[in-house]
């Protein structure tokens, strides 16, 4: 197995006055704006970070409420019509016995969601105060909350496929409720949050400080 | 630190002036930042199988390029090929009481066409067809013709940038699980059967899990400064 030259005690670009770019991983003198290999704007024109997280996570909470008080999908059945909320769409399930299906809608429309907030929520608190608590753990935390920032889309596609397939007349059909689209929103909002913080940061939380003097 | 006794593979293949690794690098010795931890180290060139990994995190820096380029290539061409044929095609057809109907991933956008929802049908489309067949069609613009030994397309660099931008907005494989879900929630008042377009997008879930193991950006970055002179 191959392994990078490094030895304890550990140099980091930014300790040895670098910057270095955090999607391709070229090192750059400090002065540098832009990475020479890539193109991105480098890491440390990112401080203020952590406020682009927070505003971002605001917007996606706003939505998250009208979300889950509106109907997320209208049911008809032999005639009659159903509007279910994301939360009333599960009690419905389960219900009916439906035990699993209420289990996967549950994660995808609130499990998820919420895990979200608080994990982008604590991350960015984690490096406004210093939590100087293994950054292996929250780097995880972050890949995690990376992962699973999509795939909160799944009920919204859900509703989407309902409604597209299940178009029976007067026998069965489904329309979508005006909840999905501030779901979406929500999503879109918290995973543009994900994507502002950088995972830098919660290593050193402490060149947060240092780059404002500089 | 041994030196590596394999000569640079596929990087300077094809390429009449190879510069030498130091003229873009810094030095002799070209150091990486670690793109999760920021630690500062030496990297070298990686053979095939190898894997050179962050001391400090062990996130993975480097990986072989010719396999970083061919992996995916390869992912970006299945998922053109599978994603454009199957826009069309029924993924699920249902019957009930005498009743049938059906649905493709065209039919699936447009169901949010009227009231407030409306804006979504373009966001779906976008997430589920448009942005992952752009994405894939960025990252071959930018990797084939290097792999075949030919000069970079103009504005190769920029478009495999924005090919990394587009990656989490890429939804083909959240879809398929979307189809999942419905597929249990009706299963009880109808009969459900497969079409086409549910197997190619099964498909789709299958190379996009393969490929998120596969960490060769960094890689490929590397390999477009050596090949492509700005
Ligand atoms: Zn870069
Ligand atoms: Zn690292």
């Amino acid at each position: 197995m191959a392994h990078a030259g490094e030895t304890h005690p550990v140099l980091t670009a930014h300790g040895a006055g670098l910057i270095g770019c955090a999607r391709c991983g070229r090192v750059a003198g400090h002065e540098a704006h832009i990475c020479p290999r890539c193109g991105s704007v480098l890491a440390d024109l990112r401080r203020d970070s952590v406020q682009k997280v927070i505003a971002w996570l605001f917007a996606g909470l706003i939505c998250y409420i009208p979300a889950n008080l509106y109907p997320m999908l209208e049911t008809t059945f032999l005639g009659t019509t159903l509007k279910s909320t994301i939360l009333g769409g599960v009690i419905d399930l389960i219900h009916h016995e439906a035990y699993f299906v209420a289990v996967v809608v549950f994660v995808a429309s609130i499990l998820i969601p919420s895990a979200k907030f608080a994990l982008i929520g604590y991350l960015a608190w984690s490096i406004r105060y210093r939590v100087r608590l293994s950054e292996h753990r929250r780097t995880q935390l972050y890949e995690f909350v990376e992962f699973i920032g999509r795939w909160s889309m799944v009920d919204v596609f859900v509703v989407a496929i309902l409604t597209a397939l299940v178009n029976l007349g007067f026998v069965a059909g489904f329309n979508p409720g005006t909840a999905a689209f501030f779901f979406a929103l929500s999503v879109a909002f918290t995973m543009v949050s994900a994507l502002c913080l950088d995972p830098k940061l919660l290593w050193d939380p402490m060149r947060n400080d240092r780059d404002t003097h500089d | 630190m041994t030196a590596d006794p394999h000569p640079p593979l596929e990087a300077s293949r094809g390429n009449p002036a190879p510069p030498a690794l130091s003229s873009r690098a810094g030095t002799a010795e070209e150091r990486m930042a670690c793109d999760v931890c920021d630690a500062l180290q030496h990297v070298h060139d990686v053979r095939p199988g190898e894997r050179l990994k962050c001391l400090r995190c062990g996130n993975v820096l480097l990986i072989h390029e010719g396999h970083a380029a061919d992996t995916v290539m390869a992912g970006a061409l299945a998922m053109v090929i599978l994603l454009v044929s199957s826009v069309f095609l029924p993924f699920l057809q249902i019957s009930a009481s005498g009743l049938r109907s059906s649905a493709s991933i065209l039919d699936t956008a447009l169901a949010f066409s009227t009231g407030v929802t409306a804006p979504l049908t373009l966001a779906v489309f976008m997430l589920i067809v448009v942005l992952p067949v752009a994405r894939a069609t960025l990252l071959l613009y930018t990797l084939l013709p290097l792999r075949l030994a030919l000069p970079a397309f103009p504005l190769a660099k920029r478009a495999f940038r924005l090919a990394s931008e587009l990656r989490p907005w890429c939804m083909a494989e959240v879809f398929i699980i979307g189809v999942a879900v419905a597929l249990v929630k009706i299963g009880a008042m109808a009969t459900v059967s497969f079409g086409p377009a549910f197997w190619e997008l099964t498909l789709i879930l299958v190379i996009v899990i393969a490929e998120s193991g596969n960490s060769g950006d960094k890689t490929l970055w590397r390999m477009l400064e050596k090949r492509i002179p700005s």
